[in-house]
């Protein structure tokens, strides 16, 4: 059972340039997992020193984040889609300046 | 180095204008080459900070930016940095920017002076992500 696990360009310096990869995978948290034992730099911008995934990442499967599916729990079918989505903020001000 | 055309920043000047006196926001579509970022063109998104906060805060949802991220691969292009404003504020990155950066994005900056754009600069976050440094912009 494989998905198509699709990397943002800001991580794709650790995916040596790769926008998408196949990976076997019957759950998200598995192919993430995959994907940071192939590619081990990737790591710290995918996890927290804790072992969980960073808040600034966001995982889509198809359309839909996973947040509202369970998770990296989430299940995965063959053919499944499966998106790293960065969280983008930012503005002018902080309290300190 | 950022390669823009002048439309892009007119394009990215008037987002701003039009926004004031809240901060714009949108991801900038293009081709990344090495170290080098052409941008083709910018797809703007709203600013989903409440309301009250938007003239010195932006942020995109997860679904905004997954969206932009499969338009720019519908198009052939990469999703290569992220616009927004500063109201009355100077093009420079701030702490909170920093905190939300990631390497490898170019991030445009326009300030709008009283609704007029003034300095539009570029700024790319180090590896480490402790420091934002100004990118060259070459112009096509």
């Amino acid at each position: 059972m494989a998905v198509t696990l699709l990397v943002p360009t800001a991580l794709r310096t650790f995916t040596d340039g790769k926008k998408e990869l196949e990976i076997a995978a019957t759950t998200v948290g598995e192919a993430v997992t995959a994907l940071a034992d192939t590619y081990p730099d990737i790591k710290k911008h995918l996890y927290e020193d804790s072992g969980e995934l960073r808040s600034f990442i966001n995982i889509f499967v198809g359309e839909t984040n996973i947040k509202s599916t369970g998770g990296l729990g989430t299940a995965v079918r063959d053919g499944d889609t499966v998106m790293l989505v960065p969280a983008i903020a930012g503005g002018a001000l902080t309290v300190n300046n | 180095m950022l390669i823009l055309t002048r439309k892009i920043d007119a394009q990215i000047r008037t987002a701003g204008e039009d926004g004031y006196p809240n901060e714009c926001c949108g991801a900038l579509f293009g081709e990344a080459d090495g170290d080098t970022r052409t941008v083709s063109e910018i797809f703007p998104i709203a600013n989903a900070r409440e309301s009250d906060e938007q003239y010195h805060r932006f942020v995109i949802t997860p679904e905004d930016f997954m969206r932009a991220e499969l338009e720019a691969r519908r198009q052939g292009l990469d999703v290569v940095g992220i616009y927004h404003s500063h109201p009355d504020h100077p093009a420079e990155p701030s702490e909170y920017d920093r905190e939300h950066a990631l390497p490898f994005y170019s991030y445009i900056i326009v300030s709008v002076e009283k609704g007029t754009s003034e300095n539009l600069t570029s700024w790319e976050l180090s590896a480490d992500r402790e420091k934002f440094t100004r990118e060259v912009i070459s112009w096509l």
